[in-house]
């Protein structure tokens, strides 16, 4: 009985998931798998320059009879049929990809770099200061992403504020908008919050006796750190490495705005095969595949480090 | 000067949030003596402990080790080692690794390492739980393996924080056994902070009772529970019927109403002062003039005696005797001069304030 109910309580969340999660990424695993061939009425399949040229027989002979539009009916049809050469082709974009993993990779460790000591200190700072901290972290947050990057490119800009203040002592203009740095520093700037929040959430749990132990037995700041501290907060490393590499590596509207373009991401070129003139959603759909695969196995390896499993995973 | 002194705090105050909570401490601590420091909580007992540890800086005043002023010595360059009240035990670390911390630390080689750590956790009796998580092992198995770490290291005072407090009665008599014993195999000083008095009155050298950010009282446990400076030791200190009374001249005091002979001097003519006497030290006679007589209020069996509450006048008598006289009849109050505990009044109102917070629901002991 309370079984069932209990079954019955997850109910709207599984729905949720297959409805949200479960097609849409078998949708994507079909359409990646997948590509429209031309096909005779028989059923046969026919090449590519085959069909074309039936086709443009038929569209002569119609123009020649003066066939009405709705009367018009081609000996060759679209079929969608399985094949490979989608996942093929992402090896095309292969350069993207890793260009892509590599720039999250710099924006997760300069993130992990800062976040850390910053979230050690607040971890160990009065109650009422760490609420104040935290929520001087979050502030950002509150204001629109979109924004947000846009402030940015203000800033960066070749008349902007900061090359304007360079100029006040002769220096510069300098290029900062549209390099690889200023996408990066995006990345940094909207994400960073994803990487202290999980880093101080558990290292408060840390004991401050716990520390003084270690102290007592005669570790330096450093020992207790590297001895102490880091293994106790392996958990939140590995999430918050997950919740900032992943925005990071699949993000479009950082590149495209900080980067110029000139920056394309993997996640441009998706958004290119879906909503851009380079229309293939077969071709996008594969990149997306390949670009989880290759996140997933990322995770994987993080998670390997987090015996205890205790931080969850935010996937 | 004594050679074996070592350590000394001299004039030790300690203020948190304004609040004072040691005023001027001197304490001198003996090589491989078991020294604790007893007294209800917020009497600094534990501040005092942090700043021999060095978690805690005094405000003023100056902490010696073995002559050596190491006032802002930070606590991995102290030769002390502490006990945490709640073990403070490394989550990720097994037995072993948890013992063995200090000593990696100090780049041992792994034999010695392995020979170091299993003769530690032989000593505390846990041998064969190296691999074990210490996450997963009992409070007082966790108590263990935080005394084998803090001793891992050879210091030369351990200071131990309340270390039984969390566990149960039968546990903690045993453990206080064992921790006497390892104090006495190892030859080592050990400071010990406790609230219970029985505790430290099985385990200790030397008892420091503290109140109000003072030391009350310094001496060995038969001097603290016989001879208590104060009405506050004495009351803290065992079960005491503690008396206003005058002291006439040496030997001679007043208080119930009768004059008494006594063992004490050297008090001034007609000055006040606070007469104890142990309940255990009482017995009980048929009434006749020559002792203080008083009616039965209640009696409580105890187990090894009984409680028996005798009024006579407006005091209130408690009594422990093995046998259980009448409620309601009138018996006799007697008791010998050895029995008689003259003690100088306090000289701040706080420590009577103490006082009666200790006396709780038993009030009417003290005036």
């Amino acid at each position: 009985m309370t079984k069932l109910r209990s079954r019955l309580a997850a109910g709207p969340y599984m729905a949720w998931m297959i409805i949200f999660m479960i097609v849409p990424l078998l949708l994507i695993a079909v359409f990646a798998f997948t590509t429209t061939a031309p096909f005779d009425r028989d059923g046969n399949r026919l090449e590519e320059e085959e069909a074309a040229l039936i086709m443009e027989e038929e569209l002569a002979e119609w123009e020649e009879n003066e066939v009405p539009l709705e009367e018009r009916e081609s000996a060759v049809v679209e079929k969608t049929v399985f094949t490979v050469q989608n996942i093929l082709e992402v090896n095309k974009y292969m350069p993207t990809m890793l260009n892509s993993i590599w720039m999250a990779l710099v924006a997760t460790v300069i993130c992990l770099v800062i976040a850390y000591p910053l979230a050690f200190m607040i971890s160990r700072m009065h109650f009422v200061s760490q609420k104040m901290m935290l929520m001087l972290v979050m502030l950002p947050m509150w204001m629109n992403f979109l924004l947000r990057t846009y402030a940015w490119m203000t800033l960066l800009e070749r008349n902007g504020l900061i090359n304007r203040f360079f100029g006040l002592f002769g220096m510069g203009p300098f290029e900062m908008i549209n390099t690889q740095g200023a996408v990066i520093l995006g990345m940094i700037y909207n994400y960073l919050p994803f990487m202290i929040l999980p880093l101080y959430s558990v290292m408060t749990k840390i004991d401050n006796t716990t520390i003084e132990a270690a102290q007592d037995l005669g570790a330096s700041r450093l020992s207790v750190m590297l001895r102490v501290v880091v293994p106790l907060s392996v958990p939140g490393i590995t999430s918050g490495i997950t919740a900032v590499f992943i925005p990071s590596v699949s993000t479009g509207i950082i590149s495209r705005m900080l980067g110029g373009g000139t920056n394309m991401l993997i996640g441009d070129l998706i958004d290119l095969q879906f909503l851009g003139n380079a229309y293939n959603p077969n071709l996008g759909s594969a990149i997306s595949l390949v670009l989880m695969v290759f996140i997933l196995l990322c995770m994987s390896i993080t998670n390997a480090f987090d015996e205890d499993k205790e931080g969850g995973m935010l996937l | 000067m004594d050679k074996n002194k070592i350590i000394e705090l001299k004039g030790i105050s300690k203020a948190f949030n304004g609040e004072q909570v040691l005023k001027s401490v001197d304490l001198d601590i003996h090589d491989k003596e078991f020294v604790t420091f007893l007294g209800p909580s917020g009497c600094g007992k534990t501040t005092t402990l942090r700043i021999i540890g060095g978690f805690v800086t005094p405000d003023s005043g100056e902490v010696l080790f073995n002559g050596k002023k190491v006032n802002h010595v930070p606590p991995y360059k102290r030769p002390v080692n502490t006990v945490f009240q709640k073990y403070a035990l490394f989550p990720h670390l097994n037995v072993y690794e948890n013992v063995a911390f200090g000593l990696r630390l100090k780049k041992m080689k792994e034999t010695e390492i392995a020979a170091k750590v299993a003769e530690m956790l032989d000593l505390v009796n846990l041998r064969g739980y190296e691999k074990r998580s210490v996450t997963l092992l009992s409070g007082g198995q966790q108590q263990r393996v935080a005394i084998a770490r803090a001793l891992c290291n050879e210091p030369k005072v351990l200071l131990l924080d309340e270390p039984l407090g969390a566990l149960d009665l039968q546990l903690r008599k045993e453990m206080q056994i064992e921790l006497k014993k390892i104090q006495q195999r190892l030859e080592i000083t050990f400071i010990y902070v406790t609230h219970d008095q029985e505790e430290a009155l099985t385990m200790s050298d030397t008892v420091v009772v503290m109140n109000g950010g003072e030391i009350q009282q310094i001496g060995t446990p038969q001097d603290i529970y016989n001879e208590p400076i104060n009405a506050f030791v004495a009351k803290f200190i065992g079960e005491s019927n503690i008396l206003p009374g005058i002291m006439h001249e040496d030997y001679k005091v007043e208080f119930a109403g009768d004059n008494f002979v006594c063992v004490d001097k050297g008090f001034r003519p007609l000055e006040p002062v606070d007469v104890v006497i142990r309940p255990e030290d009482i017995t009980i006679c048929p009434p006749s003039d020559t002792v203080i007589n008083g009616l039965v209020e209640s009696v409580i069996f105890k187990g090894v005696h009984y409680e028996i509450m005798v009024r006579a006048y407006s005091d209130l008598w408690k009594i422990h005797s093995t046998k259980a006289p009448e409620v309601g009849s009138v018996v006799g109050i007697d008791f010998t001069p050895e029995d008689i505990h003259i003690m100088r009044k306090m000289e701040n109102s706080e420590d009577y304030a103490a006082l009666d917070h200790l006396n709780g629901e038993e009030a009417g002991t003290i005036d």
